[in-house]
Order: C-alpha cells, then sequence, then structure tokens
C-alpha cells in the first residue's frame, strides 16, 4: 500500500505569458509507515507536489496512484483518495472556523459521512494524538494559544483517519520546543503505520527524522534517497537556495579540509570523531 | 491558484505610452466623460465609432487588444443575457416569429444597444485601472476629491483604504484558494446540493478570511503608526502629480470628440 | 569614549490591559522591574522564550506601548508623554514578525517611500532616501515590482528598507527571522550585519541562539524579568540555564561546548566558519 509517483509533471496558467513549469519528471513510491521529506527552495514546487497526492490538482504529466487507485479527471474515487490522503497546509491554524475545538475537529469525518454514533470517538482520539487537552474541547478555537491551535488543525486532519498524513512546513513559526513536541507526534503515527510526507525548507529534521528524502529543484528532482546518500550528494552538488545545516555545512568543510569526520547531521558523531583523532 | 487563475480585473499593466504618462486626473475626467457618453448612446451604429475609440486608445497605451478585450469576460454573460430579455420580450414591428417568440425591430435595436452599452462600459472603465498605477489612481482621487476635504469630505482616507485594498487583493486571492484547498481536504464540497448548501459550505472559508483580514487590519495599522502616519494632514509625494500639456489638450479633445460623437448619434435616431 | 544613550528602561511594569482582571491564567505582568539602557551603534540581541516579555519590551522603543510602571526614555524624551511619539518614531523605527501585514505599497518604491512621505519631506529627499534604503536592503533591482510577488525573506527586507528610508539611528526588529526560512533568514541577518558597521543600533528580538552570533550584546527576558546581560562571547562563555528559561541550545553550540570543555582549539563564538578554521588550524 503505497502512493506512487510517475514521471509527474505540472505547469502553471499554460498558454499564457505567465506560464510557469512548476514540475518536471518527479517520480517517487511513498510506502505507508514511512517517512519522506520534500525539500527543496521556496518555488521548487513541493507546495504543488503535495496539493497532487490528495487530488487537488490533477495530473497533467505522468500519473499519481494511492493504494492503486489512480487519480484522474472525474475518477469516482477522488473523495475515497481524499480521505485517505490528509493534507496539512503551512500556517493550518487559519483555517480553523468552528464555535468549538470539538467542532472544528469533527468537520471532516463529518463530511466524510461517518456514522454519527461514531464521531465523539474520533474526535477524542484525533484530540489525543494530536496532543490536545480533553478540557480544550468545549472552547472556541479562535481563544487558543498559537501552539494550540495549530495541534487543532492538525488534529481536524487526522479526525480523517487518513492512512497518509502529507504536511506542508508544520514546523513553521514554531519555537524549539513545540517543534520537538510536533516531530514526536509525527514519528509516533508513523510507527503506528502512517505514511508521513512532510514538505520543507528545513533540512534539520528531513536529515534526523526521514527514511527518504526528495529534493527538488527548480520543479525537478535533483536527488531521492536516504538522509546519508542525499547529504552527501548535496555535499559535491549544492542545490542552489537549499541551506544546509550547522552541523553538516561544518562536516563538510571540516572532510574538505582534511579532517577525517563523517557526513552527518548528529553533532554527537562530529564530537566523536574529533576527539578520537590525535591533536 | 486553481480557483482564480484567469482574472485580469483590469489589473495594471505596466507600459512606457503616453496613455501610461498622463496625469491620472485628467484620465479619471476623460473616462467619465466617455461613459456619460456611452450612456447617451442610441444609434447601433454608433458603437462602431466607439469601437474605433478604443482601438485607437489601446494602440496609444501599447496594450495588446486580447488583454483589453478580456476586461470585459466578467460581463460578457450579463451583457448577452441583458441582450436577450430585450430581444425576446420587447413589443413591436415584428421582424421574425417562431411559434409564440416574436423578435421585434425594436427588440434587435435595443438589445444590440443594451447589450454594447455595457460591455463598453466595462471595457473603457477598465481601460483607466489598466493604464494606471493603484497608488496613482488613489493620488489622482485624493487630489480631485481634496477641495471637499474641507467640508469634512474624507478625501484622503478613502484614497488609502482604495490603495490598501488594491495592494492586498492578491494576496487575499490567495489566501482564499489555501483555505478553499484546507477545507476541501477536510472533505467539504463546494460544488454539491442547491443554493443554500453551496452558500453554507462557504462559512469555513469566510470566516477565516475574515479573521485574518481583522488580524492584519490590527498589525497594518501598528506597522503604519510605526512608520509615523498620521492621515492626510501634512503628507507629501515622491512623485508628485504633475499636469502636463498633454494633459490639457486631452482634457479638450475628449469631450469634444465625445461631444461630436453624441450630436452625430442624435442626427442619426 | 561615552556613548550617546539611545533608550533607558527604568524599574519598568507592563500588564496586558483585560489581563490584570486575570482571564487566560495571565494575571502575572508581562515585563517586571525591567531596567537597562542601550548606547549609540549597540547590536542588541534579546533572547527568550515565547511569553518571555521580549515583543512586550520591543513595542516600548517605540512608544507603541507606555509602561504601566516606571519608565522608557527614548533619547531623552519619556514614552508616557503622547505628544513625545511623533518624535520618538522618528528616532526609532521598528521591523515585525509578519512579513505581509507591514507592507503598504502596490509597488516596491512605494511602500519604501510610506514613512518618509509621512514625514512631509520634499520629493526629492523621499526619492533620495527610497534609492538608499532599497540598496542597503540588497532590492535595488526589485523597485518597480509589485509587492505581492516578493517573496517572504524580500518583504521583510522591503520592511526594513521601508525603516532604513525614515531615517532613524536606531532599528528595532521584532522577531523579524519567525516566519522565514534559512535562506530568508541569513539575507536579513546580512543586511543587518552590513547596518551595524555603518553605527546604525539595532535591537534585535529573537529565539534562536544561532542569530546573535554578530551581536555586540545579549539581554535575556525570563517571564517578564531580565536574567542575564552581558556582551556575547561572555554568554557563550557562561555556562547559562538555558533550557531553564525556554531558550533552544543549537546543536553546534552543544558541539562547541563539548569540545571546549574537552579543551579542544575553539572559536569564541560558535560559527561554521569559525569552527572549521579553529578546528582546522
Amino acid at each position: 500500500m503505497s502512493i506512487t509517483v510517475k514521471n509527474l509533471g505540472h505547469t502553471y496558467h499554460p498558454g499564457t505569458p505567465l506560464e510557469t513549469r512548476s514540475l518536471q519528471n518527479i517520480s517517487f513510491d511513498f510506502p505507508r509507515g514511512t517517512w519522506l521529506s520534500v525539500a527543496g527552495h521556496t518555488g521548487s514546487g513541493k507546495s504543488t507536489l503535495a496539493q497532487h497526492l490528495n487530488g487537488i490538482i490533477l495530473p497533467m504529466e505522468g500519473t499519481v496512484t494511492v493504494d492503486g487507485m489512480a487519480l484522474k479527471e472525474k475518477t469516482p474515487d477522488l473523495r475515497e483518495i481524499r480521505r485517505r490522503v490528509g493534507l496539512v497546509f503551512q500556517y493550518p491554524e487559519q483555517q480553523l472556523f468552528a464555535e468549538t475545538v470539538y467542532e472544528e475537529i469533527a468537520f471532516a469525518p463529518q463530511n466524510w459521512g461517518t456514522p454519527g454514533d461514531e464521531i465523539p470517538g474520533r474526535v477524542a482520539a484525533a484530540a489525543a494524538a494530536a496532543g490536545l487537552d480533553e478540557s480544550l474541547m468545549g472552547r472556541s478555537p479562535f481563544q487558543l494559544s498559537g501552539g494550540e491551535k495549530r495541534k487543532t488543525a492538525i488534529a481536524s486532519v487526522l479526525s480523517s483517519k487518513p492512512d497518509y498524513l502529507v504536511l506542508d512546513e508544520p514546523t513553521a513559526g514554531l519555537d524549539s520546543f513545540s517543534r520537538r513536541e510536533l516531530t514526536e507526534l509525527l514519528s509516533r503515527l508513523k510507527k503506528a503505520g502512517m505514511g508521513i510526507l512532510l514538505i520543507t525548507h528545513d533540512l534539520d529534521i528531513a536529515l534526523s527524522m526521514s527514511d527518504e528524502i526528495l529534493v527538488l529543484d527548480g520543479g525537478r528532482q535533483a536527488v531521492l534517497g536516504s538522509p546519508g546518500e542525499v547529504l552527501a550528494h548535496l555535499g559535491a552538488k549544492p542545490v542552489p537556495g537549499l541551506r544546509l545545516p550547522d552541523i553538516p555545512a561544518l562536516s563538510l568543510l571540516l572532510r574538505q579540509r582534511g579532517r577525517d569526520v563523517p557526513i552527518s547531521w548528529d553533532w554527537r558523531e562530529i564530537k566523536k570523531a574529533l576527539l578520537r583523532s590525535a591533536k | 491558484m486553481k480557483f482564480f487563475n484567469n482574472l485580469t480585473f483590469g489589473q495594471y499593466v505596466p507600459s512606457e505610452s503616453p496613455v501610461h504618462s498622463l496625469d491620472p486626473r485628467c484620465k479619471i475626467a476623460a473616462v467619465l466623460v466617455i461613459l456619460t457618453g456611452i450612456f447617451m448612446a442610441k444609434h447601433p451604429a454608433v458603437f462602431i465609432a466607439w469601437g474605433i475609440l478604443l482601438a485607437g486608445l489601446t494602440l496609444g497605451a501599447r496594450l495588446p487588444f486580447s488583454l483589453v478585450l478580456r476586461s470585459a469576460k466578467p460581463v460578457l454573460i450579463l451583457a448577452l443575457i441583458t441582450a436577450s430579455i430585450h430581444i425576446f420580450f420587447t413589443k413591436g414591428n415584428p421582424l421574425v416569429s417562431l411559434g409564440f417568440i416574436t423578435i421585434t425591430s425594436e427588440g434587435l435595436f435595443l438589445a444590440v444597444n443594451m447589450g454594447f452599452r455595457l460591455i463598453f462600459l466595462v471595457l473603457f472603465a477598465s481601460f483607466l485601472t489598466l493604464t494606471t498605477r493603484p497608488m496613482e489612481l488613489a493620488d489622482g482621487l485624493e487630489r480631485l476629491f481634496s477641495p471637499f476635504a474641507r467640508f469634512g469630505f474624507p478625501a484622503h482616507e478613502l484614497a488609502m483604504m482604495m490603495t490598501i485594498a488594491l495592494r492586498f487583493i492578491p494576496t487575499l486571492l490567495e489566501e482564499t484558494d489555501r483555505i478553499m484547498k484546507a477545507q476541501l481536504a477536510r472533505g467539504a464540497s463546494f460544488d454539491r446540493g442547491g443554493l443554500w448548501k453551496r452558500l453554507k459550505a462557504f462559512i469555513p472559508v469566510l470566516i477565516p478570511l475574515f479573521v485574518i483580514v481583522f488580524q492584519r487590519a490590527e498589525d497594518l495599522a501598528i506597522a503604519m503608526e510605526a512608520r509615523n502616519y498620521r492621515g492626510g494632514r501634512g503628507r507629501t509625494r515622491m512623485t508628485p502629480l504633475r499636469w502636463k500639456a498633454a494633459d490639457t489638450a486631452v482634457l479638450i479633445l475628449v469631450p469634444a470628440a465625445i461631444f461630436l460623437l453624441v450630436y452625430a448619434d442624435r442626427s442619426l435616431s | 569614549m561615552s556613548r550617546k544613550t539611545v533608550c533607558e528602561l527604568r524599574d519598568l511594569t507592563y500588564v496586558y490591559p483585560g489581563e490584570a482582571a486575570g482571564d487566560r491564567d495571565h494575571c502575572r505582568p508581562a515585563l517586571r522591574g525591567v531596567s537597562l539602557s542601550i548606547s549609540e551603534g549597540e547590536w542588541v540581541a534579546l533572547l527568550g522564550a515565547n511569553g518571555s516579555g521580549k515583543s512586550t519590551l520591543a513595542k516600548h522603543l517605540n512608544a507603541l506601548l507606555v509602561p504601566t510602571q516606571g519608565d522608557c526614555v527614548v533619547y531623552g524624551l519619556n514614552t508616557r508623554d503622547g505628544e513625545n511619539a511623533y518624535q520618538i518614531r522618528s528616532t526609532v523605527a521598528m521591523v515585525f514578525q509578519n512579513p505581509e501585514n507591514q507592507i503598504v505599497g502596490t509597488v516596491v518604491e512605494e511602500d519604501t517611500a510610506f514613512g518618509p512621505e509621512n514625514l512631509g519631506l520634499p520629493s526629492g529627499e523621499i526619492a533620495r532616501r527610497v534609492d538608499q534604503a532599497l540598496c542597503d536592503a540588497g532590492l535595488a533591482e526589485k523597485r518597480g515590482k509589485p509587492t505581492y510577488t516578493l517573496s517572504g525573506g524580500e518583504k521583510q527586507r522591503l520592511a526594513v528598507a521601508g525603516a532604513l528610508a525614515m531615517n532613524t539611528p536606531c532599528l528595532v526588529l521584532d522577531e523579524p527571522t519567525a516566519m522565514l526560512d534559512p535562506e530568508g533568514r541569513s539575507e536579513l541577518l546580512d543586511v543587518l550585519g552590513r547596518l551595524h558597521e555603518t553605527g546604525k543600533t539595532i535591537v534585535y528580538i529573537t529565539h534562536r541562539l544561532e542569530e546573535i552570533a554578530g551581536c555586540d550584546r545579549a539581554l535575556i527576558l525570563h517571564e517578564g524579568r531580565i536574567v542575564w546581560d552581558g556582551s556575547v562571547p561572555d554568554l557563550f562563555l557562561s555556562d547559562l540555564p538555558f533550557k531553564e528559561w525556554g531558550i533552544d541550545v543549537p546543536p553546534l553550540f552543544s558541539l562547541w561546548r563539548d569540545l571546549k570543555s574537552e579543551s579542544r582549539p575553539v572559536p569564541p563564538i560558535p560559527t561554521v566558519a569559525a569552527m572549521a578554521d579553529a578546528l582546522c588550524r
């Protein structure tokens, strides 16, 4: 069970002076229970790619298949696909509208036609998964703190019981504590069998949490592989607009100057290597 | 931007043309005269003359014809509906009869008249916004109405409101698009059900938009205060409006041309 | 060499209206007895977790907020006197967190001109200032572009340009990088670095330790109080309870600290370039 993308291409405003090729020849396989990060500079096509995965944008070129169901015009599977592939946009707290947190989280299952008696259970489960305290259920979402709002927004997508979760820059604007909470949440979801696809321009999280990383450069696939492979590739062929985090950048710099350190994003590995080598 | 791909809304298109460099006050006044002229159009043939005028202006503004004509897209359907109503429901000298539908010559006359009138109104009005920077337009309106500020008319405030609204339209469209997609991802449907259901479906889009807009208003007000904004009192401009000879020329020629057109129109009718 | 005092906070306490009534468990003041003074030419970093009061403090510096108790004096003018606000804002310009909600103009150079236009300056002077400001902010080639086409980082630099065009000796930035990607963050810090070299006083608010490398001085706020005030090198040398104060310790700093404790050669401030130099000598 996976999402398979083959030779995906997309053009904005075709046939007008504003025509831009946003995606070209993207291919990858994204199985359930794995964590795939999609990294690239702003405008590299990451968000466009994300919107293909649940059919908000239909493929112009190539194919997108979710659990064997192909995404195409007028497919009867569209609603099922959309339920299975949850999509959390950047700054998701901007989509809150309901009178209570409960109603906000119940919105999705209601739309999908979940039987009424199952909904309270769904809401409770989603809220718990997102780390929301039960006492907040009756509050207005607009009265919550920034972090709580974001958890509510994520819970409101989790209540669909998706099999895949696509998140566009979910840690944007969060402080380090909230960021850690969020990555731990995603890790738990992955272990429970959900496929996690994280869109980011911040390689820190991508390198430390992903099973695989897809790097986009101007709509094209620059590299697809394990964090180690991707880091090695980026070290040799940097992608414009995508900065390496400090530790990997340092490890590459040290290696360039002849020090024997691994290419790594883990500062403890660098420390070990440096302490090991003779003065 | 799936939902808002093809809007021009007469948005400003930069170009180095004599029309672009006219004073906005002149352009506003000229367009008002033209619009008045169109309102007085009686004979269908006069629309040919209006078409020639529009073509001339388009050339003078160095804009592609397709761009200018596209501004009429939003009203095309309305114009067709108006025309149809006039064609089928006007009583008079019958031309053609199809069962119980009678098309009269008066009906045809009115249909052409009303239809073209609407289209030309929109085309000339959007011509103004196509060739004038929004800030210039606001400046022009502010200067034109500033004599009335003495009597309490909020000329500057209205101009500022207009500029800020224009500045944020593309942003708001993007945000609306994003919120709609977010709700779609949660199973919402915008194209199902009757009118009432469809309107209700927009509540999860409108409420978040309102929240964004109100927060934005607050933030923007603070930012403007921090930049010492205190209303129009004592404000100057980086590029103040300068009335040139060309502007006077236009303000003499355009009303003269319109006067002749309307006169010819009346003689023909 | 005595430098002019730009602003002075004397035992400043601030309670948000509505919170004195004790709603949302926040009946404690946002700022408690804060005293500090900032001199001309300093680049001061103001660190703290969310809710530590740093934004609140920033807003006092240009009289957007007035102290509940205590005083805030900017270039000799007390913020309590409403008449001073205009003058104070001609000496302290501010850039806010949300890049989108600060831009007023439809076109880049129009937005930068907004501030000087408010000051009633002649158009030639305004044009000069806009030119200089856009140049300093690295946006000169974008001057005719519509503002909505700019990236987040560019919008933030546009906000800086707008502040620069006010020709204020002091610039306060309230978490300007919070909503930016790494590229935008680094471009903004570059611009600030250049401004610092020209002698501008900069107050820079952030919760990210890795952004303060170029600053002279750092202040740490915790629960409305200043818990540390010193030079940036001293901040790295002292064993401070960052975790307790809700400030994240970036991995590079952890590495630097551990290597230092093992007596390995490390630079005074942990940056990638400096570390590589020190370790490869």
